[in-house]
């Protein structure tokens, strides 16, 4: 196959001596976007940088779990946010079967973990250290949970494991997994009017932090292994008794065709970096100033001229 | 007693009483409950033993892996993707200018609307026009035209498949019966699969995006062209057989020009049919890459702006009632034969208002931008005022007293007490009554199915997960009984409140789930009972259109004839109506089971703790045989029922004297 490959490429150097430059493919670079609004802003950002270049580009909506495997097959080219908590296990088994490749990470960091708004600390004011959580597990119990706690997970398919983590740390809590992101935006809405204590899983960035300003909770800080060894962390017989890294990765993940494909956006696509207060800023535009994304990306993009133009400078020599 | 009485009561006699095998299976099930009870059950009759399971998910992937690599399926789905792909980049170039073939889109909002007018009036008058035209201006003027293009563009390829797919699989059905039989099962499968199912396979076998959108949706929207055009072909006089065969039809003729005319209604029900599911599908298809409406809507939801997700579901239901009483007007609108020597232009004068219409919009939106594209900044979207609305009425006191009591009450005194005694049963015994309810409901036939087909699940090993959604899906299927049932019959007795019920029904319908979900977690919080109340407003349609449509369509003889017998209204409504419409309100009740199973897999978007978790954690993976696992076990405890309450209203009807 890189025999044929080769030998056609060779052919085509020959007739056609102008297009002997690697050039970008005029085939559509197709960018998948999900369903939150910093995601779906930033892969308009980064297209509209590509269009720029005078490439064309198609954007897809997918599943941000099943998106790997469209990755792997080249069905589109790129993944602009790959977080560790949530996607990470689905990053690395794509990873081994092959076909994507890290593409560098952005400078934002990320952290998912146990949190609660703000007005839930006035009724229990030991948080956000950990420790308090039992004492306080009155609080958050609810009818069906008798007299213990009630933790809202994120949807089973982020595979959080707050269960392993209420029974590693003994917290007398019942950990219920919520079914989509808009499961828990609803939960802290409805506790909103009455600032009704919750603990509910979120992460950062995120649009929620403008809206009902929170804290994490803090767990035992997270060392290497403590999903896998139960030696760390606190409890010498259990895994997953630490919190989440607190600066987790954000990726960006490649389809391996793209290099050949489009030289000049997949060196671009490795120059761009992201800061939390960007990315946070993209995310701004669309849940509170009610941009569509599209117009989010571009005055975004206006803005912000200094920090993504060398980046395409950088790809043109 | 009543002409209808003695109906009613011979209807009785004809059933079976219970007999022995009814005592026997249930004697069974209760000598296994109370060995439990008692602690001498061993465990293994409790629930299988691991290693009674077979590993079908691992067989399933293992299968799969053959056929989509070593066979090179792969590469024949994805051939037929390209040409699909083709097609869907022609009407998305039409619709929202996406940069492909032919490059002549966008065409502007205004020249759509006026051609949709047209269309209206021209198949029902101006009533028809005003709402065709007045769904597609509300499109442009709320600022979702594009978006709604983009749903389009792929509707108006996967529809018009469905049909002809359906069509030709329907004739072959009806010509061949071996085909036929073996077509059935895989429908009634299909009918019943979560539509998280149809996902994954989609996705692998056709690419992400539109093309896996359209597979889908066209996959969905089949089986009821496909019967409906059985169902026609079947119905034709022999007369008009007789009348074709004699004018020397060839056989091509006899199919074009005899058959299929003269099973029009049935193939426009059929068509009617598929543009309903295909809207249906609009929301779903969009975890697997289909743009427009669907995606929005997730997009909106997942930033909690209820206010534009409200909007986007209004625009759904406007474009599918559009449709809908569209291709109804077209079901009973007869062809119009005009006299011989009638010009050209009068014959086709609707077509030539049409054609008017666009290019005078067309023109005219070069010049007036307004009339081309609604800007970002122009349109009348309300979804901040929405919000505040919306949180308003669930903050009223009163209103969060209410559903605080109701989650304490219904959690805490029946569901969690019902659930865990589901669980409580032994599988054997829980088999055994599952297979005595529908031989006691259906018969033979059923209870035989009821017992493979539970064996089936039980042998999957996701045992716990099945009865929960069970329990989910009984819960919410009685209280929506118990709601629907009494309304319905109450605004069955006018003829107005029976419309104005059978139209909120449709909405109600067509309306997209997803936005059901976030009030029921406002109000309930994340548990059973937002569960419950979001899959109970989508089973009462069903309860309520047939029961409606049972009631009035009682045949007016027998009403007449209990009012003679001097029957009070509540007499006459025990006894007459309700014992007659039993069969047609079976069918509801049937159909909200259906409507439940489908239901309680969206639910999982809320948080339960059933097989739609664990078909949600398979989107993750590339699961694909777990995936179908479950999916399967969703579809045969579906089927279960589904066999053994039509066989009950099959018989009921024949009982009863109603079928022709």
């Amino acid at each position: 196959m890189k025999t044929i490959k080769s030998a056609l490429l060779a052919g085509s150097i020959l007739v056609l001596p102008a297009l002997a430059q690697a050039e970008d493919s005029d085939d559509p670079i197709i960018i998948p976007i999900h369903n939150w609004s910093s995601q779906i802003v930033m892969s308009n950002v980064v297209g509209q940088m590509f269009e720029e270049m005078g490439l064309n580009v198609e954007y897809v909506t997918t599943d941000s779990q099943a998106v790997y495997e469209s990755v792997r097959l080249g069905d589109v080219a790129l993944e602009l946010e790959v977080w560790e908590g949530a996607f990470g296990a689905s990053f690395r088994e794509a990873l081994e079967k092959g076909g994507l490749h890290d593409a560098g990470d952005h400078d934002a960091v990320t952290r998912e973990d146990w949190w609660y708004p703000m007005w839930t600390k006035e009724a229990c004011p030991g948080l956000p250290d950990w420790q308090a959580l039992n004492d306080c597990a009155h609080l958050f119990a609810t009818p069906e949970t008798g007299d213990k706690g009630r933790y809202l997970d994120g949807p089973v398919d982020w595979l959080k494991h707050g269960k392993e983590r209420a029974e590693a740390l003994g917290l007398n809590y019942v950990v219920i997994n919520a079914g989509s992101a808009a499961a828990l935006w609803a939960e802290i809405g409805a506790a909103e009017k009455d600032k009704k204590p919750v603990l509910v899983f979120n992460w950062t960035p995120n649009f929620a932090e403008a809206v009902w300003p929170g804290e994490f909770v803090e767990f035992p800080v997270w060392e290497d292994g403590c999903d896998t060894d139960p030696a760390k962390g606190p409890n010498p017989d259990a895994l997953y008794d630490c919190g989440n890294p607190a600066k987790g990765y954000l990726k960006k993940a490649a389809w391996d065709g793209m290099p050949d494909k489009w030289p000049s956006a997949y060196c671009v696509l490795e120059k761009i970096s992201f800061t939390n207060a960007q990315i946070a800023e993209m995310a701004k535009f669309v849940d509170t100033d009610d941009m569509e994304p599209e117009e989010a990306a571009a005055v975004w993009l206006d803005e912000n001229r200094d920090i993504v133009d060398p980046w395409v400078a950088a790809c043109e020599s | 007693m009543t002409i209808a009485g003695a109906e009613v009561g011979s209807g009785k006699a004809a059933e079976a009483p219970p007999n022995r095998t009814l005592w026997i299976l249930l004697g069974i099930a209760v000598a296994l409950m109370l060995g439990r009870a008692l602690g001498l059950l061993p465990d293994w009759l409790i629930r299988l033993p691991d290693w009674m399971i077979p590993p079908t998910a691992e067989w399933l992937d293992a299968i799969f892996a053959f056929v989509q690599n070593d066979l090179g399926l792969l590469q024949v789905t994805r051939a037929i993707a390209g040409g699909l792909e083709y097609l869907l980049d022609a009407t998305a170039n039409l619709l929202y200018g996406k940069r492909r073939w032919p490059y002549l889109g966008p065409i502007p909002w205004s020249a759509i609307a006026a051609v949709a007018a047209v269309l209206g009036y021209f198949l029902g008058g101006w009533r028809m026009a005003a709402l065709a035209g007045g769904t597609f201006v509300w499109t442009a003027l709320i600022g979702q035209w594009e978006i709604a293009m983009q749903t389009m563009s792929v509707l108006v390829v996967a529809a018009p498949f469905a049909f002809l797919i359906g069509l030709l699989l329907g004739i072959a059905a009806w010509k061949y019966r071996a085909f036929d039989m073996a077509l059935r099962p895989i429908l009634s499968v299909l009918q019943t699969l979560p539509f998280f199912t149809y996902l994954l396979p989609a996705v692998i076998f056709f690419k992400v995006g539109p093309t896996a959108g359209a597979v889908a949706t066209i996959v969905y929207a089949l089986p009821p062209m496909i019967l409906m055009t059985t169902l026609g072909l079947k119905k034709v006089p022999p007369e008009v057989v007789e009348a074709g065969k004699m004018s020397g039809c060839t056989r091509w003729q006899m199919l074009t020009r005899v058959y299929l005319p003269a099973a029009r209604t049935e193939l426009l029900v059929g068509v009617n049919q598929v543009i309903m599911l295909c809207l249906a599908m609009v929301v779903l298809t969009a975890f697997i890459g289909m743009p427009g409406l669907g995606a929005k809507l997730l997009a909106m939801m997942g930033s909690f702006k209820l206010g534009r997700s409200f909007e986007i579901g209004v625009t759904i239901v406007l474009l599918a009632i559009t449709l809908d009483r569209l291709s109804k007007a077209w079901v009973v609108r007869q062809p119009v034969h005009f006299e011989r020597g009638t010009p050209w232009w009068q014959r086709h004068v609707f077509l030539l208002a049409g054609a008017g219409a666009f290019v005078l919009f067309y023109v005219l939106a070069q010049f007036v931008e307004i009339l081309n594209e609604v800007g970002i900044r122009q349109n009348l979207s309300q979804g901040r005022e929405i919000d505040a609305l919306i949180k308003s009425v669930l903050d009223i006191d009163a209103v969060q007293a209410v559903t605080q009591w109701l989650r304490w009450f219904l959690n805490v005194q029946i569901l969690i007490p019902f659930r865990n005694s589901l669980l409580w049963i032994p599988t054997p015994a829980f088999i055994l009554l599952v297979t005595a309810l529908s031989y006691w409901v259906g018969g033979r036939r059923p209870a035989i199915y009821a017992a493979v087909f539970f064996s089936i699940v039980a042998l999957s090993g996701w045992w716990d997960r099945s009865v929960i959604t069970l329990y989910t899906v009984i819960s919410a299927v009685i209280l929506a009984t118990l709601i629907g049932i009494p309304v319905a019959i109450a605004a069955a007795r006018t003829e107005k409140w029976s419309r104005r019920m059978l139209l909120v029904c449709d909405s109600a319908q067509t309306f997209p789930s997803f936005i059901y979900l976030i009030p029921a977690i406002m109000l309930f919080g994340v548990n059973d009972v937002a569960v419950i109340f979001s899959i109970l407003i989508f089973a009462m349609v069903p309860l309520m259109r047939y029961t409606i449509e049972g009631l009035r369509t009682v045949p007016p003889e027998m009403t007449e004839a209990a009012d003679m017998s001097g029957a009070t209204r509540r007499q006459k409504l025990m006894s007459v109506q309700i014992p007659l419409a039993l069969p047609t309100m079976a069918v509801g009740f049937n159909q909200a089971i259906m409507f439940a199973f489908f239901m309680v897999i969206v639910a999982a978007f809320i948080g339960t703790q059933d097989l739609g978790q664990e078909l949600q954690r398979t989107l993750a993976g590339s699961d694909i045989g777990k995936n179908i696992v479950l999916g399967m076990n969703v579809s045969l405890m579906a089927l279960t029922f589904d066999m053994a309450i039509l066989a009950w209203a099959n018989r009921r009807e024949r009982a009863l004297g109603l079928t022709k």
